[in-house]
């Protein structure tokens, strides 16, 4: 298996908490993160495709079109933005965990409409301490 | 006994221009934009090998036997090279990070141990990079 993966970089502010819980709720669960002001951070995005080598172009999928899809779903709907406030998160708590998964959602059908390209890892770097990760490979 | 994975980092700078001869020119600079002029990288070559522990070393393998391995099959063969013009993989094919990636898995699978090899992530630069498993996931 041949993968390609690329790198990306987001600010965004969010606030760890449930509407359906009371604020000492969401505290006791989150902690600092649960400040109503918000916090933010400057995340880092790795997106990994599989797929077949092209033989002409030498790639497994044209590198302007992920950053033009990244860019497009991704960077310019979540960065400088308040994470809480889109509509992805109108339900879950915009957890590294949640977002992974909600750029998973945005991006997979995108990349598999390239004939035997599929999106095989998500990770999310919170900080330079917390990664999270999703997809078929580990 | 269980299986461990060992990784080894070495990094290598070349020239390069990504050029399909099979391609007009006017296609090539289309399909590659400023990758198709001639530029270079610091490339950094990530090696994974697992197997299980030597009984009495305690070494899946000795690092220095692989410095050597890998000074030998790939710094001896690309650093301070052109891709295009002076390794004998891109006469017809772009040295795309997918194409040389290839290579150098072809090179290292030929000169390990069989078996030995788990998986290799080159970055192209710090945004870029491919990986190659033999099997379903690196």
């Amino acid at each position: 298996m041949i993968t390609l993966s690329r790198r990306y970089r987001f600010p965004a502010a969010h606030v760890l908490a449930h509407p359906a819980l009371s604020d000492d709720e969401n505290e006791r669960i989150y902690g600092k993160c649960a400040n109503p002001a918000g916090h933010g951070h400057d995340y880092g995005l790795e997106i990994t495709v599989a797929g077949e080598v092209d033989p002409g172009s030498g790639q497994v999928f044209p590198r302007e079109r992920l950053d033009a899809l990244v860019d497009e779903r991704v960077l310019a709907r979540f960065g400088h933005c308040l994470l809480n406030d889109d509509p992805a998160f109108a339900e879950r708590v915009p957890t590294a965990e949640n977002i992974a998964l909600v750029i998973e959602a945005l991006l997979a059908a995108e990349i598999a409409r390239q004939p035997g390209a599929r999106l095989v890892r998500v990770r999310l770097e919170e900080t330079r301490k917390n990664a999270f990760e999703t997809g078929v490979l580990s | 006994m269980s299986r461990v994975r060992l990784t080894r980092a070495i990094e290598f700078s070349t020239s390069l221009r990504y050029w399909n001869p099979d391609w007009s020119e006017e296609r090539n600079r289309a399909r590659f934009g400023p990758r198709a002029r001639r530029h270079g990288h610091n490339y950094r070559l990530e090696v994974t090998l697992a197997g299980e522990p030597d009984p009495t070393t305690g070494m899946v393998m000795d690092l220095k036997d692989l410095q050597d391995l890998l000074e030998r099959e790939v710094m001896a063969r690309f650093d301070h090279r052109d891709l295009n013009r002076d390794t004998p993989w891109f006469e017809k094919e772009p040295p795309t990070p997918e194409n040389l990636a290839r290579v150098i898995h072809r090179l290292l699978a030929d000169a390990l141990p069989e078996g030995l090899l788990h998986h290799i992530r080159l970055y192209e630069d710090p945004d870029t990079f491919v990986e190659i498993a033999a099997e379903a996931s690196p």
